[in-house]
């Protein structure tokens, strides 16, 4: 079961960068966990804290109001790199559900909708005004509204947005996607028959 | 058939692989290996278990702990509980769920990327997956391989399937030759300059003209490693002679009439003439010069002959204060040549140049000479059968001579896990694939280069232009 998303309304916070990284959003170092939880600390480990572990006055989340944000402005690219699913997780842990950018790298596109958290792509201009009103603490206060897929500002403005039927339904209703595919069990099955012969099968014993 | 629209080799191992074809927007595409290491893996098999489901083909998947794993010492285990803990948690659950796993001591460990290979795991028109966005190395061989997240490993795991979007296709088209002391990494890296880390997102990246014919595995594996640095969901490379000859006597791969009945089979995997591209790039191999990164992106990269770029000359506002940021964490100013600049650290290792070919090319940089004494320099051999034959031909006692340290595979200082990390304001020349911030370490300078030439940084202390050299 996922997490269902149907409307928020929260701070945005504003991070008007391109290509921000995994690394970045959760360094290598804090993947050594088995849990799911708890990784919200660390999110943007090392903009958010200097080298002592205080936190850095300037960075964004560090900042009244966006502290408590939950909607994440950026540009070009957010989340490339490693496919570290520990990075909408620790978004997730932090109060993070929904990101709006110019575009998202592939494998983080898929983890974060697997984890009911909201992507939203714009064009460059919508998300420039955003930003511009994202760091603006009177106006930061923005609501999604995924029914209607629209992005109401305080203004009263509202920005649609487009989003896959699939997706869409995912995080509406929160469908589990292993039960979906195990649907189509028999299909799988019959596929998985004319598996030529030479492709390897790894027996257990042939390691152990 | 007759009148059959040509496709793309992306295209053909995708349409043999989807499971129900009147589905719409999201496929269902089956998975003929799943690869599993101790990162990606505890949280899916804890979901499993959880919703009380099994593993629907632990014969078809297989399990190896690589990142997170000490590469000296390797008798005694990692010293600190956590990755101690992990590592457990990833034997434990292939012992519950009656998966292979590759125990640390065994000959056949190594960074999965490297040792799937290896042991002929990886097999022209597969579908290969692994929570690893590097997963696109086994495209070399022809098979389509994509990184995935924790919840598709789950997925994966339950299913023995994974739901995608088609992806679209890109030829990238490198004709000519490569010039003297030119290798696959630096032929990756100006790819990934001239289209960008976003470059490929959203599309599988078909390499391919004469450049990759005459390619042997290994460097057609550094370059499908780092499609995923260009954004690509997965790197592909046609299978040919080369292929089959280097398939030939691996573990798993198969012998006898089933190697011909493969090749048969094999011989159908390449785009047909006249298959649609979404996007075509051509590459002019001569002009590839060694490259090297002076940013914290595999698009900041320029050649060895040149100079810091100025954030004066960006045109956007956001392009500009990037380019200043990654300059200052980088501790280097607009115009400042990049050859002569100082290094630390020397790192040789990775999926994408941890291999045997790899070694060779830094060994023969190296011979005779020793490391200059600002310099610390290891090399970490990408899998223990890679270690051991680089033993066997005397590689470790070149490198080791010269005062490189030696260790056991492992990802390593690829992306600093373990203790294997760069201190801050370190400035390490190093063979694998992301120089991101904080990656090797915190605080830790990255630049990336090939194999010869963080040898020769090594050597110098400096960054230095291989060609230069006698
Ligand atoms: S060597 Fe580096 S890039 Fe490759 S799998 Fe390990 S951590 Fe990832």
């Amino acid at each position: 079961m996922t997490r269902i998303f149907t409307q928020l309304t929260s701070i945005a916070a504003p991070l008007p960068l391109n290509n921000v990284d995994t690394d970045k959003i959760l360094p290598g170092r804090f993947l050594k966990t088995i849990s799911r939880t708890g990784l919200g600390r660390a999110l943007f480990y090392n903009m958010r804290y200097n080298s002592t572990g205080d936190e850095q006055p300037n960075f964004i989340l560090n900042r009244s109001p966006w502290r408590n944000a939950g909607i994440l402005i950026t540009f070009d690219n957010f989340g490339c790199g490693s496919s570290r699913e520990h990075a909408p997780w620790a978004l997730m842990d932090f109060g993070i559900t929904c990101i709006i950018a110019t575009s998202f790298s592939d494998i983080f596109y898929n983890n974060c909708f697997k984890n009911g958290i909201l992507l939203i792509t714009l064009g460059r201009e919508e998300c420039e005004k955003l930003m511009t009103r994202a760091s603006t603490p009177a106006q930061a206060n923005f609501t999604i509204d995924l029914l209607s897929q629209i992005i109401i500002l305080d203004d009263g403005h509202n920005i649609p947005f487009t989003i896959s039927k699939e997706k869409r339904k995912t995080l509406l209703t929160g469908q589990d996607d292993i039960e979906t595919t195990l649907a189509y069990l028999s299909d799988i099955k019959s596929l998985e028959k004319k598996r030529p012969g030479w492709m390897p099968h790894i027996s257990k014993d042939l390691i152990l | 058939m007759v009148n059959e629209a040509p496709r793309t080799l992306f295209r053909k191992i995708w349409d043999s692989h989807i499971v129900n074809h009147t589905l719409e927007e999201e496929q269902i595409l089956s998975v003929d290996l799943h690869l599993i290491n101790e990162v990606t893996s505890p949280q899916a098999f804890e979901a499993l278990r959880l919703a009380g489901r099994t593993v629907r083909r632990p014969d078809l998947a297989i399990a190896v702990s690589d990142h997170n794993i000490p590469t000296l010492g390797r008798a005694l285990g990692p010293t600190d509980p956590e990755s101690r803990l992990q590592i457990d948690t990833l034997e434990k659950n292939t012992i519950e769920f009656e998966i292979p796993h590759i125990p640390l001591d065994s000959e056949w460990h190594g960074i999965i990327h490297v040792s799937g290979p290896e042991l002929g795991l990886t097999l022209p028109g597969m579908t290969i997956v692994c929570g690893d966005s590097h997963t696109s190395t086994h495209g070399a061989f022809g098979a389509l391989a994509f990184g995935i997240g924790t919840s598709e490993v789950e997925h994966v795991l339950a299913t023995q399937t994974l739901r995608q979007k088609p992806a679209l296709c890109m030829l990238i088209q490198i004709m000519g030759a490569l010039g003297r002391g030119v290798t696959a990494k630096d032929l990756i890296l100006a790819i990934i300059n001239r289209i960008g880390t976003a470059g490929a997102t959203g599309h599988v990246i078909e390499y391919a003209g004469a450049v990759i014919e005459d390619m042997d595995m290994e460097g057609r594996m550094t370059v499908c490693n780092m499609s995923t640095e260009a954004g690509a969901r997965a790197g592909l490379i046609a299978p040919d002679a080369t292929t089959y000859n280097y398939l030939r006597k691996k573990h798993f791969a198969p012998t006898g009439s089933l190697f011909d009945q493969a090749i048969n089979d094999w011989q159908y995997l390449r785009s047909d003439e006249g298959a649609n591209y979404d996007t075509i790039v051509t590459i002019d191999a001569s002009e590839v010069a060694p490259m090297v990164t002076w940013g914290t992106t595999p698009e900041a990269v320029t050649t060895i002959e040149g100079t810091v770029p100025d954030p004066a000359r960006e045109g956007s506002s956001t392009a500009k204060h990037q380019m200043e940021i990654a300059l200052e964490y980088m501790g280097l100013k607009p115009g400042q040549p990049l050859a002569g600049l100082p290094i630390d650290v020397v790192f040789i290792g990775s999926c994408t140049n941890g291999r045997l070919d790899d070694l060779r090319s830094a060994a023969a940089m190296i011979k005779g000479q020793t490391v200059k004494n600002t310099v610390r320099a290891m090399v970490v051999p990408g899998s223990s059968s890679v270690k051991a034959q680089a033993e066997s031909e005397g590689l470790q006692k070149i490198f080791m001579d010269a005062g490189f340290e030696w260790r056991e595979s492992g990802c390593s200082m690829c992306l600093g896990m373990n203790q294997d990390q760069l201190g801050p304001n370190q400035r390490c020349a190093s063979t694998s694939n992301r120089n991101f911030e904080g990656r090797q370490g915190p605080g830790g300078r990255t630049h990336l280069l090939s194999p010869a030439m963080a040898a020769a940084a090594a050597i110098h202390g400096m960054l230095i232009d291989i060609r230069t050299m006698p």
